[in-house]
């Protein structure tokens, strides 16, 4: 399959799918994933005939100036802010994705306090409503396994944005927002508790959800559904894909 | 109140029965005494923590207890009665759902995220499908039918929840009779769900693409009766507590938190708007069509739960105007969009057994069209893809910002999906609140928080 590409240069599916699809599609962006076959199946023969289809899976990747509509106020005013305060842009924002009308600046995670101040108090640009943090496991994006995904609200000015700050698994530190936005006090404890992220500087970083002597991370795509027996007072219960069926 | 002297903060004197009961049951620890209090004893325990010279006094109040929201624990650290330092212990009801959402389909997501603030179902099931459509870009092909219904169960919903919290907030003061009124107005909510959706509760009625049936007949008159009801119900609410100053007493000035404080700890919703900013998505960020109604966004300058309790019950006339307009505008026409490569193949009928897979639809796809059979069999089973990317879609619920983070792979499961729940923000705002005062206005600042621990642990 990947020669036949490779000789015309024209995927026809993926051709198909930029026409009706949103979002930059093709060989640019992310990729965090290897699809390999139709059905997602991977034991047994491969009975479908799709076996041997091998697809990257991509997000959608860097866009270029201009991004439209306000997006290119705020980043410039970010780049603008930075510079001011003796940052190069270029080594703090990794990259700028304008996807399905929302706007995500990937950043350093050195940098990301300094922006995220930045963001919140130049007048210009005042995202002063942090929705919190979500973490996501991209196993296959290596060496930037972990993600921190933060959505940032601007009341006066009527926006949201996204940050977005990635660690690897062996290193999952990221700096805590804690000081800039108290609010995210419980968002980063449930993302150390669910991801085993660590917010460096966070006031008192503790499971939240879990039981405090729990094992692992359950959120992270290694860590199984289910297969964890239940305990209560000292009784234990098999998991729920280990107890008798009666069907 | 049932106390003689209902003075803020003042907590029932005494157990009904005297001094003549016994001490609360004390276990000597490693960390000092523990008592366990089961209720009208809490002079005694004061008595004898006085007695044993300890001035740090620890109270777990929860995580089951009937003044708090479900299973939350407040540890309250007290000096007499006045709390000195709060904090929250969460997670009882923590049940794991981002993580199930990983292992099904996109649109059995529904199923899940209607479980999670269990108050307001409908909230979460349009956060988590317009952010699904999103990422399918078809927000433009959603019909307008669908949209409608969907403002006009979101407002009901919005009623709903505001009801029991005023409800349940009331009999946390003592005043059952607001309690037995809010309950009662519920009710007829929920029978216009049952009557919509099938079920009172946890209804997956809202989809990625639509709804999942359309209105049954008769839906629309119920809805009319109970708007003509409601008119004549809400003012009651009204005449029992906004001026009563038994309750004003109590939640005058009680958990304060100003607007400087809201926008640190990221409270929305009514905490925001008592602060008086009038933050509403509805008016910044509007989905669903929600610019082309006529409403208006209620604020209060207080910073107190009297404001908010204020703002509830404008919200609810509010949403009494939306549901009219709703009503007026619906007209007959598809409520899922018209990609069959998304849209649930089996339509829904009535038959005899009650709700299930339309007859017309099983002949056809049983006995005339095997490439039918065929597409409804991978589309239930295997589900529609969405293209790799993330999305952020939020809505404003009755307890603030609910936002839906999802993130897709390609698959036809989501990769990701993280809710920014109202009620696990807000319930920050707890220590905030209530340090510093009184042990009674606790339970106070804490219904007019409104947590749902369903939302707050997910």
């Amino acid at each position: 399959m990947s020669d036949a590409n490779g000789t015309n240069g024209v995927n026809p599916e993926k051709d198909l799918g930029a026409s009706n699809l949103p979002g930059q599609r093709g060989e640019g962006g992310e990729e965090i994933r290897v699809q390999r076959g139709m059905f997602g199946a991977n034991n047994g023969g491969d009975t479908s005939g799709y076996g041997g289809l091998v697809r990257s899976v991509r997000l959608p990747g860097p866009a270029t100036r201009p991004y439209g509509g306000w997006f290119d106020e705020v980043a410039d005013e970010l780049e603008g802010a930075l510079e001011e305060q003796g940052l190069v842009p270029e080594n703090v924002i990794d990259r700028t994705v304008v996807d399905r009308g929302e706007m995500t600046f990937h950043i350093e995670r050195e940098y990301l306090v300094a922006v995220a101040q930045t963001l919140r108090d130049d007048p210009a640009l005042r995202f002063e409503l942090c929705t919190g943090v979500s973490g996501v496991h991209y196993p296959g994006d290596k060496g930037r396994e972990l993600h921190a995904v933060y959505h940032l609200r601007s009341i006066t000015h009527n926006r949201l944005i996204r940050l977005e700050v990635s660690a690897p698994d062996a290193d999952p530190h990221i700096p805590s927002l804690v000081s800039v936005y108290p609010t995210n006090d419980w968002h980063e404890r449930e993302t150390y508790d669910f991801f085993g992220i660590v917010f460096d500087g966070h006031p008192a970083l503790t499971r939240i959800m879990m039981p405090d002597d729990w094992q692992g991370f359950p959120q992270r795509k290694d860590y199984p559904l289910g297969g964890i027996p239940v305990e209560y007072k000292g009784a234990q219960i098999p998991a729920p894909d280990q107890r008798r069926s009666y069907s | 109140m049932s106390t003689p002297n209902p003075s803020p903060g003042h907590h029932p004197s005494s157990s009904p029965f005297g001094t003549t009961s016994s001490m609360a049951a004390a276990r000597e620890t490693t960390e000092g005494a523990v008592y366990t209090v089961t209720g009208g004893d809490w002079d005694e325990v004061v008595e004898t923590a006085a007695r044993a010279d300890d001035e740090r006094l620890i109270v777990n109040m929860g995580p089951q207890h009937p003044s708090t929201h479900g299973v939350l624990r407040l540890i309250l650290e007290m000096d007499g009665e006045t709390v000195t330092e709060a904090r929250c212990g969460i997670g009882y009801l923590h049940t794991g759902i981002e993580k199930n959402l990983e292992y099904r389909t996109w649109t059995q997501g529904t199923t899940f995220v209607t479980r999670m603030d269990y108050l307001t179902p409908f909230f979460n099931e349009t956060a988590y499908c317009l952010a699904v459509e999103k990422l399918l870009g078809i927000e433009d092909q959603v019909p307008d039918r669908a949209s409608i219904i969907r403002v006009l169960l979101m407002e009901l919903n919005r009623l709903s929840s505001h009801l029991v919290c005023i409800a349940t907030g009331g009999m946390e003061l003592g005043a059952t009779t607001i309690m037995i009124y809010g309950f009662r107005d519920r009710e007829l909510i929920l029978d216009i769900y049952e009557l919509i959706t099938g079920l009172r509760m946890n209804h997956a009625y809202i989809r990625p693409g639509g709804l999942a049936q359309d209105l049954p007949p008769g839906a629309v008159d119920q809805i009319r009766e109970f708007v003509k009801k409601m008119k004549k119900n809400l003012p009651e609410y009204d005449k029992l507590a906004t001026g009563n100053p038994i309750f004003k007493a109590r939640m005058q000035d009680v958990g304060y938190l100003d607007l400087a404080g809201c926008m640190a700890l990221g409270a929305t919703g009514p905490i925001l708007r008592s602060a008086g900013l009038p933050h509403d998505l509805r008016k910044a960020q509007p989905y669903c069509g929600y610019e082309t109604y006529d409403f208006d966004v209620p604020t209060a300058d207080s910073c107190d739960s009297y404001g908010r309790f204020l703002i509830r019950l404008e919200e609810m006339r509010q949403s009494l105007r939306i549901i009219e307009q709703c009503l007026d505008r619906l007209q007959p026409g598809p409520v899922m969009v018209a990609d069959k490569k998304i849209a649930w193949p089996a339509q829904l009928a009535l038959g005899p057994d009650g709700l299930g897979n339309s007859l017309d639809h099983i002949k056809k796809i049983m006995g005339t069209s095997m490439e039918a059979l065929i597409h409804h069999f991978k589309l239930v089973t295997e589900g529609f893809r969405v293209p790799p990317g993330q999305a952020y879609a939020a809505v404003e619920s009755p307890k603030g910002e609910l936002g839906v983070h999802v993130v897709s792979d390609g698959g036809t499961r989501p990769f990701r999906v993280h809710f920014r729940d109202p009620s696990f923000t807000n319930l920050q705002t707890m220590a905030a609140m209530c340090e510093g005062g009184q042990v009674a206005d606790v339970i106070v600042a804490v219904a007019s928080i409104d947590p749902v621990m369903g939302g707050v642990d997910r």
